[in-house]
């Protein structure tokens, strides 16, 4: 059945803008249409009520008729999760109707006169990605394909006695992403049993021994190599580098990080880098998980599922924490969007479709779950043009409980959720591989669309069902051989691949083992509440299935139909894999030698500064989001009068509840690229800063990690990433916030078809999720009453290394230092947060990108009302105007509460002037400028790199 | 407490089913989630029941459009049931997806189709209660304040003026229409008043504290959701 609308498809409008902006032929008028494939008998009768189901009369027109014309048709490639198909076939149950197959797809029409080759190129361009879509001209004649079944056995992979050419050989035959040393001892460990491997054990090695699962390179002991050095001494050049013997090489990143949390002993802390996500108690009776994960290469091959598994893996991390979701946070890189066609790498996506690709993504998914997106960031720099980020993270709650201490011998093992299909297969390798110019094509299957509504059933069944499991955790990479795997460590597990449920026939077994189908839980029951789980399951109409059970021997034995197609001593799987050492060279930063800038015209330098998409309102995309649902979001992440005003942190908050939870977010690549320890701790600074912002506890805070960085075996990239990790817990230590969970997403490269190898900067996000103590008394930005008095807080220093205003202006050949540490922020955030607590702070906004003139005409344009500055922190104008020194935040105080204000801050703020009636920002030095103009360059980003040319 | 017993209907991916219940129990009524293959297997879930809500939410993803597939559960399992609920004059709401469905279940006039922007939009709308039949905007003389969060919103009816002369329009866009809805209607009434749907979300503006502008003064309790909820509570109670 086609079906069209009867009013115009918005859905043309976004195909011509997609065309005009990529500079691709005009195609004149377009029509597009919903097609769907009902395959049965179906007579007369069932035909009527069909067309009545589907097709609503005052919205749509619908035809059985075959269509013709001019026109592409677009479906899912055969085992790509189509909802529509699901609720056909539900559908044509309820009406009694036999439907052999079901596929939805998507008719776009065009006039006669269109050039083929032009059509193609609109479809390849914007419509449709052939890691998930198929397109054909003529329209598909769909039917379901019995796929034979494959014979139910592994093959066994020889591999005892190979040489390393034939070792590499296998790996790159299998796509396993192993490295020699690794090999050999796989080799080693087959010689020793006396045979060979079968490629369900070979996959699982691989997958559990992935970058992405296994975290070599944070786990790997760090020999740091000095500039020059070519023997890989260390001679303790950077005294940062501390607590580590000289010569010898260095713990693991890892292992810093964790010691850096138990030195800190914070008391809400309940369990850090363990499990799926740290947990922390700020209030007794109820404990909060935290995780953010990174899905970036299956964002930059498929945007929209890329994102959109993202989002519901980061949900699943909770989930599998033992926590109900309740938020959702999205950090997002792309490239500018006005990249001619031809300067596009062959094989990449433009970043004007990857942006609208994630974002749809990410708002599918939370949207569809329930969830609200909250906070979040996002970032253009060309460096992501073909690398975009995407951090994705989520927040649960749960009443306080024991950890689980599963899984035990005998209990079952329980797999929840979706059937396992083709899906995703070898996602761990993939995204733990460099991606070159053909990785879009081989890597199809690695790439997946969610589907959110099976992970809400999810939800529905496990939370409120803690006491009738002894372990949980998601099927995330790797599949079950993952979840399964790193369940049986120690334990052992009997696994019957039979009794997976499928999508369709066809399966061999180390797909089924290995699929990443998404929305699927594991969970370990004892077999008496086995029973109780099925209940749950049923009563939300959630499919589970009982695979197997935990042994207690230690050994991961798998089978099909009666064939042991694995068997894998838990220690190998788990301890087998040699620790890597890396070497690093670490950075050498410029420090102490401040250099300022010259900038000839102030007004039209924030003006620009206000455009430039790093810095301009969101508003087009948070509006995407559902950032309301669940009634708790108390300070959103637009505020002020008009809604379009940034917030720092966000607040959420039960509606009947006193306190709450901010989240802050803290990034920034720019200082990455001069001083990547100084940017980890700006980053933790402003994590920390935006929450303390809005009302925050600054010693209540707990952080998250998340590193995206270019492939460690690069040396000097390998040492950005280790001073990164000690900037990281210098600032742990300082504010004594601990981190409880993180996690690494390396190898963010891409060798394009010029040859030449692109890589992103460093990109360091921190999550910061602190106690708020009372949501009633949440501060915003937006400034208030004229008359309020303003104050400045914290040091203000010619730090423009990695500054916006270099950004905007160009970049001078001495840039000078990057922001460096205020040893006083912390006791500055303390007593900022007594006087906010004692309700004596109007409004509040950190100084971080475009320094103090930013963040003042950011506050003016929330309270869409003027401001009148007369004292500025530095002598120098550009200095106090746009030097972007970490520690700093801006307060508004009405009058009466200036004397306690002051009492409360020890007096150690600067007073710079007042909130004003006038309309206008004033600043000393400067010509006036119309808070409207603000408020104009604000609202309207330019996202494209032609103004971020020198002036 | 009114004792006022409220069954709040869902589906699979309906996601307010929770605030919904919040709202109704801060309003003085006993809320009870139900999901619709238990309202028609338990009767009395339905039958009992003073009020009924359908929430919202994403039922079965939107796939093929919004609403439908719940409304055929309701419809194909519920038979007359809902039909003889409303009959007896007790109140029905159906919120956003909730709008969707009783519209595809013949129980409300007009259409819901994609918004005009072509995309989900969330934000905060102002909603005026013109005078109209409906129990559920009964005495409401300061307009509503409440979130927008839907991508199929924009209203659609081949007459809107007969509605307006029904006094079928309950609740009206004022100055931003979010969708393209015809005559900005965002809520409107079966013939007799007593079902109310629309799309905005009443149930997440409950306490002044949720409001975006609370802090400098916004809002307030006369503009509270929770109004609504209030007003179809005591019409049942009034039965």
């Amino acid at each position: 059945m086609t079906i069209r609308t009867i009013d115009p498809d918005p859905r043309t409008a976004a195909l011509h803008d997609g065309a005009s902006a990529l500079g691709l032929a005009d195609l004149g008028e377009i029509r597009i249409a919903d097609v769907v494939h009902l395959v049965g008998d179906l007579d007369g009768d069932a035909k009527r009520s069909l067309h009545a189901l589907l097709v609503d009369p005052l919205l749509q027109i619908g035809t059985w008729d075959t269509p013709t014309g001019r026109a592409v048709e677009i479906v899912p490639q055969p085992g790509v999760t189509d909802p529509g198909a699901d609720a056909a076939r539900h559908a044509s149950e309820q009406l009694g109707i036999g439907l052999r197959h079901a596929a939805t797809g998507l008719r776009v029409e065009f006039d006669e006169a269109i050039d083929d080759a032009d059509v193609d190129e609109l479809v390849r361009r914007l419509l449709a990605n052939p890691i998930v879509d198929r397109w054909q001209h003529e329209p598909f004649e769909i039917d379901a394909v019995d796929d034979p079944e494959p014979p139910a056995v592994a093959d066994v992979v020889p591999i005892r006695g190979a040489d390393d050419a034939r070792l590499h050989a296998i790996d790159t035959e299998r796509s396993l992403a192993l490295d020699p040393a690794e090999l050999r001892i796989i080799r080693d460990h087959f010689e020793e049993l006396g045979r060979d491997p079968t490629d369900v054990e070979l996959e699982t090695l691989a997958q559990t021994w992935s970058e992405h699962c296994a975290h070599k390179t944070f786990r790997a002991a760090v020999v740091v190599r000095s500039a020059g050095d070519e023997n890989g001494a260390d001679d303790e050049s950077d005294g940062s580098l501390d607590g580590d013997e000289a010569d010898a090489p260095r713990s693991p990143l890892l292992d810093r990080l964790r010691r850096c949390t138990d030195a800190i002993d914070a008391p809400f802390v309940k369990s850090a880098f363990v499990g799926n996500a740290g947990i922390v108690e700020f209030v007794p009776g109820t404990t909060l998980a935290v995780k953010a994960e990174t899905h970036n290469h299956p964002s930059a091959v498929e945007p929209f599922g890329g994102a959109n598994t993202g989002v519901g893996g980061v949900i699943r991390d909770v989930l599998g924490a033992a926590h109900r979701p309740i938020a959702v946070t999205d950090i997002l890189c792309f490239g500018f969007d006005d990249l001619p066609l031809d300067e596009l790498p062959d094989g990449s996506l433009h970043p004007r479709r990857i942006r609208a690709g994630v974002i749809d993504g990410v708002a599918d998914y939370g949207n569809k779950i329930g969830l609200p997106t909250v906070a979040g960031a996002i970032l253009y720099d060309p460096a992501y043009t073909t690398n975009p980020l995407v951090f994705a993270g989520c927040i649960g709650s749960a009443p306080s409980r024991a950890l689980h201490d599963g899984p035990h011998a005998g209990d079952r093992i329980l797999v929840l959720g979706g059937a396992t299909g083709r899906d995703g297969i070898r996602g761990a390798t993939f995204s733990s591989a460099t991606m070159n110019a053909t990785t879009g094509e081989v890597a199809g299957a690695s790439v997946q669309i969610g589907d959110p509504i099976v992970e809400k059933l999810l939800i529905d069944a496990l939370v409120g069902a803690e006491d009738l499991y002894s372990a949980i955790t998601d099927c995330g990479a790797g599949g079950l051989s993952s979840a399964i795997g790193e369940m049986a460590e120690g334990v052992g597990a009997d696994v019957d691949l039979t009794l997976v449920p499928r999508k369709y026939p066809g399966l061999a077994p180390w797909e089924v083992w290995l699929s990443e189908a998404q929305e699927r839980m594991v969970i370990a029951v004892t077999p008496r509440n086995v029973s109780a789980i099925a209940k749950r399951c049923e009563r939300v109409g959630l499919d589970w299935a009982d695979v197997g059970h935990f042994t207690g021997d230690g050994v991961l034995h798998v089978h099909h139909a009666g064939t042991t197609v694995a068997r894998l001593d838990t220690d190998f799987l788990h301890d087998g894999r040699p620790r890597r050492t890396m070497t690093a060279a670490p950075p050498t930063p410029r420090r102490g030698t401040p250099t300022s800038r010259t900038v000839d015209d102030p007004v039209d330098t924030l003006l620009r500064l206000l455009r430039h998409p790093n810095i301009a309102s969101k508003e087009a995309v948070i509006h995407r989001y559902d950032h309301e649902i669940l009634g708790s979001t108390v300070v959103r992440p637009l505020v002020g009068v008009a809604g379009d005003a940034p917030a720092d942190g966000v607040v959420i908050a039960e509606p009947t509840a006193q306190h709450g939870i901010a989240l802050g977010i803290g990034v920034n690549p720019w200082i990455g690229l001069h001083d990547p320890e100084a940017m980890a701790f700006a980053v933790v600074d402003e994590a920390i800063r935006n929450c303390v912002a809005v009302g925050a506890d600054p010693d209540r805070v707990a952080l998250l990690d998340n590193f995206s960085w270019g492939d460690p075996r690069r040396e000097s990239t390998m040492g950005d990433l280790v001073a990164a990790v000690d900037g990281c817990c210098a600032a742990a230590y300082t504010f004594g916030a601990p981190f409880v969970s993180g996690k690494d997403s390396l190898n963010n490269e891409y060798i394009g078809a010029d040859g030449e190898r692109h890589a992103v900067p460093p990109t360091l996000v921190i999550t910061a999720m602190a106690h708020v103590p009372d949501a009633d008394r949440c501060v915003t930005p937006d400034l208030g009453e004229p008359g309020d008095v303003l104050f400045l807080l914290g040091t203000t220093s010619p730090e423009f290394a990695g500054s916006h205003l270099d950004l905007v202006l160009g970049e001078p050949d001495d840039p000078g230092v990057a922001p460096s540490p205020d040893p006083d922020a912390p006791d500055n955030y303390r007593r900022l947060h007594a006087a906010i607590s004692a309700g004596l702070v109007s409004a509040c906004h950190d100084v971080s990108e475009g320094g103090l003139a930013v963040a003042l005409a950011e506050m003016c344009i929330g309270g869409r009302v003027g401001a009148a500055i007369d004292t500025l922190p530095d002598d120098d104008l550009v200095t106090s105007l746009f030097s972007e020194s970490i520690g700093r935040l801006l307060i508004s105080v009405s009058p009466p509460l200036v004397s306690e204000f002051l009492r409360a801050m020890d007096d150690g703020v600067l007073q710079i002037g007042e909130v004003s009636a006038s309309g206008m920002l004033t600043l000393p030095g400067v010509e006036p400028v119309m808070v409207d103009d603000l408020v104009d360059a604000f609202t309207n980003p330019d996202i494209s790199v032609d103004h971020r040319s020198s002036s | 407490m009114s004792g006022v017993e409220a069954v709040v209907i869902a589906g699979p991916g309906t996601n307010r089913d929770g605030d919904v219940a919040d709202a109704l129990r801060l309003a003085g009524a006993l809320p009870r989630i139900v999901l619709a293959d238990e309202l028609v297997e338990t009767r009395r879930f339905l039958d009992d029941a003073d009020l009924a809500v359908v929430a919202g939410g994403f039922s079965y993803a939107d796939s093929l459009g919004a609403g439908r597939m719940l409304a055929l559960d309701l419809t194909l399992g519920l038979g007359d049931r809902l039909r003889d609920f409303v009959a007896s004059g007790r109140p029905v709401i159906g919120i956003c997806n909730g709008f969707q469905v009783l519209t595809r279940a013949g129980l409300l006039p007009g259409a819901l189709g994609h918004n005009a922007q072509g995309h989900f939009e969330c934000r905060w709308v102002v909603l005026d209660a013109p005078k109209s039949n409906s129990v559920w905007t009964t005495g409401l003389d300061s307009p509503i304040h409440c979130p927008i969060a839907h991508g199929e919103g924009r209203y659609v009816h081949p007459d809107p003026e007969s509605l307006e002369t029904a006094g079928q329009v309950a609740l009206r866009y004022r100055s931003t229409n979010p969708n393209g809805s015809v005559g900005d209607i965002a809520g409107v009434s079966d013939a007799s008043g007593v079902v109310l749907g629309l799309m905005p979300h009443p149930e997440n503006h409950i306490v002044a504290r949720q409001h975006p502008l609370h802090r400098r003064g916004g809002g307030g309790d006369e503009h509270l959701g929770l109004r609504i909820f209030e007003n179809g509570i005591r019409h049942a109670a009034s039965l």
